[in-house]
């Protein structure tokens, strides 16, 4: 997600669309991207930790934004 | 040292060969292709990170380039103090790269500016400028979607401190005014330095503003200033 403070142009054209459809309700868009890492890992921690090493090196750029991690169990293919 | 400035090919630059001719066609200087998977540079007198889109522009641009093998080469080379200038999408990779502070964001207007504009020279001091004047206005082309530069404020402070804004975007009389900032860049940078002014970014294209065939040859006036940093330097 764009930083507080960080222009936001594709959220604020987003915002603009929801407002003509006649949602006026809506007073603020941010636009971000969201990745879906498939990790095999022992335990939800393990992942958590990798991906927000991942995230700090690469995946974000902390200049300009910041990020959540959720974490889902899956069980392995079989 | 070799006297051969060398330009950068990423798997997506596209103003490779551009910067290559302004230099070899425009200045009549020595210089090399470099592939992004050589991993010495210390043969070379400066380096061109040139336009296009690298890596696809996926992730961010700029952001997948940083881990080519050139890159630690290269941030040996820039921390020697050697001439190093990103043009475009090369100034996106600097920035990856923490080779200079900041970041690019998408245009303010969300499209893809492909225009001729003016920046005005603020800063002389540095490898890539100081063939020009303070408030010379130079006429370049810009070809980009991702060129708002952005910096929080305290480090945008600080840059102007230091003397790390070299180019703003202007009116052709050299008048900064928020219309002239098509992009909508902080403070209107078109174009930066790291601290000691070896490294520059710059959104526009000089080596597109390199003939007078074409239009104009301003572009060359930043090139040929490495030359004579170096003529000095060596």
């Amino acid at each position: 997600m764009p930083k507080i403070g960080v222009n936001d142009p594709e959220g604020e054209a987003i915002r603009g669309g929801l407002q003509s459809l006649g949602y006026t309700v809506v007073e603020r868009v941010r636009a971000g991207r969201h990745y879906r890492l498939h990790l095999s890992a022992p335990e939800a921690d393990v992942a958590r930790a990798t991906a927000e090493e991942m995230a700090h090196k690469l995946l974000a750029n902390p200049v300009i934004q910041t990020f959540v991690i959720e974490t889902v169990i899956e069980a392995p293919e079989v | 040292m070799s006297s051969h400035i060398g330009v950068i090919t990423f798997p997506g630059s596209n103003g490779d060969q551009d910067s290559f001719d302004a230099f070899a066609l425009g200045l009549r200087a020595p210089v090399r292709m470099i592939d992004y998977r050589e991993t010495d540079l210390s043969d070379y007198a400066a380096i061109v990170l040139p336009g296009g889109f690298s890596y696809g522009d996926h992730l961010r641009c700029g952001a997948i380039a940083r881990f080519a093998p050139v890159m630690d080469a290269l941030k040996a080379f820039a921390g020697a103090g050697g001439p190093v200038l990103g043009l475009c999408n090369g100034f996106q990779v600097l920035t990856e790269a923490h080779l200079l502070p900041g970041a690019l964001l998408r245009n303010q207007s969300l499209q893809f500016h492909c225009r001729w504009i003016d920046i005005v020279v603020e800063n002389t001091r540095t490898a890539w400028t100081h063939e020009l004047a303070e408030g010379e206005v130079l006429n370049l082309p810009v070809a980009h979607g991702d060129g708002a530069f952005f910096a929080d404020d305290a480090t945008l402070d600080r840059m102007e401190q230091n003397g790390q804004i070299v180019f703003r975007y202007c009116e052709p009389d050299g008048k900064v005014t928020p219309d002239a900032n098509f992009n909508g860049s902080a403070r209107s940078i078109a174009g930066i330095s790291n601290e000691r002014g070896n490294v520059v970014g710059m959104m526009p294209h000089p080596e597109r503003a390199a003939d007078p065939i074409l239009g104009n040859d301003d572009g060359l006036k930043i090139l040929r200033s490495a030359l004579e940093f170096l003529r000095v330097e060596v």
